[in-house]
């Protein structure tokens, strides 16, 4: 096991956090967790096929930045990792889990996947499957913005673009390519790594001459953060300043978010190379449970309150299995739809 | 009526589409204070500012990713390969992002963009200046590809692909772009699925295009003088490929000769051969003949070169053999 970098200090009480947005952190995490642990169990059943990769242990970082962000305004981009990406987008967990059941009235009618998942409506630019892929896309996104501003003179064009990825994409051209042109340009992206320590079996040191993510923003000229990506409320001030800065024009923001995947990359992965003491020693520092614990030490909540919202999500979730269900397959006489625009 | 470069017709194209829609740009290497490296962008940079005519860093899969995601958002881009070959390191995003997204996505998104740039086989250009990629590109799903060949359908065919709501992969050639032609002086546009009967005939189809179409109107003036009477069809279109127009061409003449500057192994040759035996095999006299280039890195020296590509006196023989029925 190679030795752990020093997590950076954060303390709690430098963010001032109401009941309501805690309350609101809290559920749009459980709301990632419950998906991915129903997902895991509907596949063993047979109900999803192909790769699926869950997000179990890296909440906060959804979260956390995308509860940063303006709903249905703002621009998320993922990767295949990318259920709770939209989940935190606002796409309901019904249309998200009926794409993984490949039904017709999933957020991408059947046709992507896992891996896959798109909704304009919510501004979900999608999952990107290849490694790297997305960031481009992302920061052409936040071009567009910039263009409306200047070249339309469209004064409400403000929104902000994050791209998420892990720790083996920051090693592809792609990311330097993307972080140079959003520097270049001064464009209002969030870069944010979600570094979980292995791409596969390939542990990050292993694969990067410099193992610190966020120190690769400074050739740039770019703001680097180093963030504790278990802590939901570091996470969350982190991207609150970076979305202020990008909102405001003053450009792009690196945030490299330190955090643990709870299970093998895909639930095709036997997850043989992660050590028991790391993972266990990961696991102790869940971020549902450490959330929990601010907003109950806080008095922020209640755990007759948490429960509420526990039990409300898990009946969204059952929800959204019985639509996924019950919904219909796509049909065979529309193969060829969505092929060119005019369809 | 003005006589134009073909260079100059592609930027009359760019000038009136982004005059008319402020959502079109340019991006890519030197599109923008160089203008271009055939100049097809020149000074436009002075007219739209800098953001409508990006310079980008020399980063293909990056900005051309880029020109997905700003299509998806809106805006309607124009990407410049400054030599079509520097493509192959966009690969992954044209095929996997610009093609193939929307039908992933479930139709939540469309991508305007066009990729344009020369293209073919230039003047001792060595082989990686001088690629056929048409064939690498045809199989991409989403992708509409369209081969322009003289001023006048370069124009046409761009605006047309600028205003398409799909990725448009758009071939230019390196040796036409100092072709003249008198313009029409008013707006035109030309379908981006219709191609073009560029001499009517009744012995025999030839289909071809890009700057194949030049090598084979050369060829039909030797074989005017000899009392043949060949038709020859520009496609234009090279996907979707306009069946209509050659279906009726074979139906009267029973003759198809192709001819390509792409490689023989899975060109867009061996593509209609395909689909003319599955349409139209009743209809044929004879076997179609496929003059394509070899199935070789494009070699440096000349006359390496020009036994790489074909040459006039080839299809004029393909031609005598063709009606002959000596194939």
């Amino acid at each position: 096991m190679v030795q752990e970098r020093t997590l950076p200090t954060f303390h709690a009480s430098s963010v001032e956090m109401s009941r309501e947005e805690g309350l609101r952190l809290y559920e749009d995490m459980v709301l990632g967790r419950m998906f991915e642990d129903k997902c895991a169990e509907m596949y063993y059943r047979g109900k999803m096929f192909g790769f699926v990769h869950l997000y179990n242990g890296q909440e906060a970082v959804s979260t956390g930045v995308i509860k940063s962000m303006r709903p249905g305004e703002d621009y998320v981009c993922s990767t295949y990792r990318d259920h709770v990406h939209a989940l935190s987008a606002g796409v309901p967990a019904r249309n998200v889990m009926a794409e993984l059941f490949g039904k017709a009235t999933g957020c991408s009618k059947g046709r992507g996947g896992s891996m896959h998942l798109f909704s304009a409506e919510h501004r979900l630019l999608g999952g990107y499957a290849f490694i790297g892929e997305g960031i481009p896309v992302a920061t052409g996104a936040a071009f567009q913005t910039k263009y409306r501003r200047e070249v339309m003179g469209d004064k409400t064009a403000d929104q902000v673009t994050a791209a998420f990825f892990g720790d083996g994409t920051t090693n592809n051209g792609q990311f330097f390519e993307c972080l140079n042109m959003a520097a270049l340009w001064n464009l209002p992206i969030l870069f944010v790594v979600e570094n979980n320590k292995w791409a596969i079996g390939m542990a990050h040191e292993r694969a990067t001459s410099q193992p610190e993510i966020y120190r690769k923003a400074s050739v740039f000229g770019m703001p680097g953060v180093e963030v504790d990506g278990m802590d939901v409320l570091a996470v969350w001030s982190a991207a609150q300043t970076a979305v202020a800065r990008a909102r405001a024009g003053e450009g792009p923001t690196l945030i490299e978010c330190l955090t643990y995947r709870f299970r093998g990359h895909s639930l095709a992965d036997p997850d043989e190379l992660r050590s028991k003491a790391e993972k266990e020693a990961w696991l102790a520092r869940d971020p549902i449970k450490k959330f929990t614990t601010y907003l109950i030490e806080q008095k922020l909540a209640s755990q007759p309150d948490l429960k509420e919202i526990d039990s409300r999500i898990q009946a969204l979730v059952d929800e959204a299995v019985q639509f996924a269900l019950e919904s219909p397959e796509p049909s065979p006489s529309e193969l060829y739809r969505y092929i060119f625009s005019e369809d | 009526m003005a006589e134009t470069l073909l260079f100059n017709a592609l930027r009359e194209a760019i000038d009136e589409e982004m005059a008319r829609d402020p959502h079109v740009l340019v991006m890519g290497e030197d599109v923008g204070h160089y203008g271009g490296s055939y100049k097809v962008t020149k000074d436009l940079y002075q007219k739209y500012g800098e953001l409508r005519l990006l310079d980008t860093p020399i980063a293909e899969n990056s900005f051309t990713g880029m020109a997905v995601g700003a299509a998806m958002t809106g805006l309607r881009p124009i990407i410049e390969g400054m030599n079509m070959g520097f493509l192959l390191l966009a690969f992954n995003q044209i095929a996997n992002n610009a093609g193939m997204l929307r039908y992933t996505s479930g139709g939540n998104y469309k991508i305007p963009m066009v990729i344009r740039g020369p293209g073919g086989v230039g003047r001792q250009l060595g082989a990686e200046h001088s690629q056929r990629l048409e064939a690498y590109f045809q199989a991409v799903p989403g992708l509409k590809i369209v081969a322009c060949s003289t001023p006048y359908n370069a124009k046409g065919l761009l605006k047309s692909a600028i205003r398409d709501d799909n990725p448009v992969l758009f071939f230019e050639h390196v040796l036409l772009y100092n072709l003249k032609e008198n313009l029409p002086d008013g707006e035109y546009l030309l379908p981006l699925d219709k191609a073009e009967v560029v001499r009517s005939g009744k012995d025999v189809t030839i289909l071809t295009y890009s700057r194949m179409r030049h090598h084979v109107m050369q060829a039909a003036k030797t074989l005017e003088k000899d009392g043949y009477d060949p038709e020859v069809i520009d496609l234009l279109s090279l996907k979707p490929l306009d069946f209509e127009t050659i279906g009726t061409s074979i139906r009267k003449t029973h003759k198809v000769i192709v001819v390509e500057e792409c490689m023989r192994t899975g060109g867009i040759g061996a593509e209609i051969v395909a689909s003319i035996n599955d349409r139209l095999f009743d209809e044929l006299d004879a076997p179609v003949l496929r003059l394509s280039s070899q199935d070789i890195p494009t070699p440096y020296n000349g006359t390496l070169e020009n036994l790489t590509i074909v040459q006039p006196q080839q299809i004029v023989e393909a031609v005598e053999k063709m009606i002959a029925l000596r194939v």
